[in-house]
């Protein structure tokens, strides 16, 4: 954190050749910067153009009189079962974030400071999930779950998610480096482990359950493949759903399905400028294991 | 009696920095046995539920002739394996996800690092450009999908690209569909490559930020020429845990790759990764289970044994450490 950046040591003693270099990565990075946001311009351009001018084979920048009226016909087209799928997406990623973060924080509290005979080989039982990528086990899990009668249904997709095994990692990982002082004064005052997670535990570690939460809302929201197989129903379609039903269908709107996809990301952005710290935090953890 | 037992086997298991200093040894606390099922409890029963039994019930199913039910009677032993080894589908799957990984390892690991090296280099912005090169993290495959195959790589000539190309007097190329030469690789690499050099960039950013500057003038003082030799001989050794990692987490979900294909190639025989395979395999009219499982377990054994070798290779190190 307190590391000076790089450049301003070596700036000391930089010659022409390292002037160059700062000047060729300001160039890349420019194109860099220009290229990565391009999809993001051609979602707006594409989501405020009339069909036809967006079909025209001669290209436009910007539609002379952007149509913010195809995101009012979006909400109120037929074909597009935009609002429930938002309804839906919102559900599952909320619920599957709070339980997520229930369930894998009181084990990997558990596993971390609960002496228990039990949790080295529970915390080995975890381990060994880790080696198994959750998509890969998508065919037996369905089978799971319609033998339950969750398919098209908030349970199915909500809760065969909830039991990350990485998850309860992170949290043991990080419960073993949280300063052992505070238990033992509240075990002082008394207080047992339910009340001591609870009343200690919990409300100081806010940053770091910010950034799983974070992690875990994002990954919900944009999660494709699990919706995909329990969500059979129209009605029980997440955002992605829908989207990826209509990226083939030829009948849509095209200004109305870039709208539709401006829309599903918003949730996202907002997320990204008013938690990013949170965010890079997460990504730094669950990153590097 | 259990409890005295109890805490030194738990103290070996603790990382040494986060030991604090309590030499008291752990109390036993009231309802302590309570307390450790209570926390425990939902997420075990969850894991069995939802982990360990769906796998053990596809391992069943993978010896059964499974089709269009999932209790089924007629043990056909290695039947299925042998059936999707032996098959064309999806050995070629195979292929198409050895191939995905060999075009999107490295061109990930060379932008995101290089991307941190240069934010990491320049002396203004760096949050601006940090924050423009993480935010398509923000979109789902789905979302970056849609605008891939019906704008920028639309097969007519109002997609991005063909406007491009007919500049150079180039006629609509049929990006998503054009074989011989495999262009369809062209979207299906760079629409991974724009939504996750973000976030291992972030991850490499982290390590160049956490590199003692010391260093640099040490090596400086010691007669390091210029950039290259400071690059080679320090950031290099220094970033290479990181580097592994980022190896490792990239080449793991290249193999699971599936929203990208599905959503821009469909079914397509010539580029179908293997969980594109199975989704239509098990879940399509077939409704063939046993097979799906036998697919499924092959896939799952392949991705655990090279995730072992790799991290044996690189020596990334054992999962207990942070």
């Amino acid at each position: 954190m307190s590391a000076a950046p790089l450049s301003n040591v070596v700036g000391l003693h930089r010659g022409g050749r390292a002037r160059a270099l700062d000047v060729v990565s300001w160039v890349v990075l420019v194109i860099v910067t220009i290229l990565f946001l391009l999809p993001f311009y051609l979602m707006i351009r594409n989501g405020l153009s009339t069909t036809q001018s967006l079909t025209s084979p001669d290209w436009s920048f910007f539609p002379t009189h952007p149509q913010w009226r195809n995101f009012t016909d979006l909400f109120h087209s037929p074909d597009i079962p935009m609002l429930s799928s938002l309804k839906n997406s919102a559900i599952i990623a909320v619920f599957s974030t709070l339980g997520t973060l229930l369930i894998c924080s009181l084990a990997g509290y558990a596993l971390a400071r609960i002496p228990n005979r039990a949790a080295t080989p529970i915390f080995y039982g975890v381990i060994a999930t880790l080696m198994i990528p959750g998509a890969v086990t998508f065919v037996p899990s369905f089978i799971i779950v319609s033998s339950l009668g969750w398919v098209s249904d908030y349970r199915g997709l909500i809760i065969p998610g909830l039991f990350s095994g990485f998850t309860v990692f992170l949290f043991r990982q990080y419960f073993l480096a949280f300063p052992r002082e505070l238990e033992e004064a509240a075990r002082v005052d008394g207080l047992g482990h339910w009340r001591t997670f609870w009343r200690i535990v919990i409300p100081n570690s806010g940053a770091f359950i910010a950034a799983i939460a974070v992690i875990t809302f994002i990954g919900s929201w944009n999660a494709f493949l699990w919706p995909l197989v329990v969500a059979q129903d129209q009605s029980a379609w997440t955002v992605q759903v829908t989207l990826s039903t209509f990226i083939t269908a030829q009948t849509v709107n095209l200004p109305q399905l870039f709208c539709a996809a401006i829309i599903s990301i918003l949730p996202l952005i907002l997320v990204f400028v008013f938690l990013q710290r949170y965010l890079v935090q997460g990504v730094a953890q669950t990153g590097i294991k | 009696m259990v409890g005295a037992a109890m805490p030194s086997r738990v103290v070996t298991d603790r990382p040494s920095t986060s030991r604090t200093g309590t030499a008291v040894p752990v109390r036993r606390i009231r309802g302590q046995r309570w307390a450790f099922w209570a926390f425990i409890t939902p997420f075990l029963v969850g894991l069995i539920g939802f982990v360990y039994v769906p796998i053990i019930w596809s391992a069943v199913l993978s010896f059964f002739d499974a089709q269009g039910t999932v209790v089924p009677t007629r043990f056909i032993g290695l039947a299925n394996y042998k059936r999707m080894l032996t098959d064309g589908a999806f050995t070629s799957a195979l292929l198409t996800f050895t191939l995905f990984a060999v075009f999107i390892v490295p061109t990930t690991f060379i932008v995101s690092l290089g991307l941190a090296m240069m934010v990491n280099r320049i002396q203004a912005a760096r949050a601006f450009f940090r924050s423009v090169f993480f935010l398509p993290t923000a979109c789902s495959y789905v979302v970056a999908s849609l605008v891939w195959k019906l704008s920028i790589f639309n097969g007519v000539r109002f997609g991005l690209a063909n406007q491009v190309a007919s500049l150079f007097g180039s006629d609509p190329i049929a990006w998503l569909s054009t074989i011989n030469p495999p262009l369809y690789w062209i979207p299906i690499v760079s629409v991974r490559l724009w939504l996750q050099s973000g976030f291992y960039m972030i991850l490499f950013l982290a390590a160049l930020q956490n590199i003692n500057p010391e260093l640099y003038e040490a090596a400086f003082v010691d007669g390091a020429k210029g950039g290259w030799q400071l690059f080679r001989h320090i950031t290099l050794p220094l970033l290479r845990p990181t580097a592994v990692s980022v190896l490792l987490l990239c080449l793991i979900a290249a193999y699971q790759a599936f929203d990208e294909f599905y959503n821009l190639l469909g079914n397509a025989e010539y580029a179908r990764p293997p969980l594109v395979y199975l989704y239509y395999l098990a879940l399509g009219t077939q409704q063939n289970f046993g097979l799906g499982s036998a697919g499924a377990l092959i896939l799952a054994a392949l991705i655990a044994i090279v995730t072992i070798l790799q991290s044996r290779l690189l020596g990334f190190g054992s999962k207990g450490e942070s």
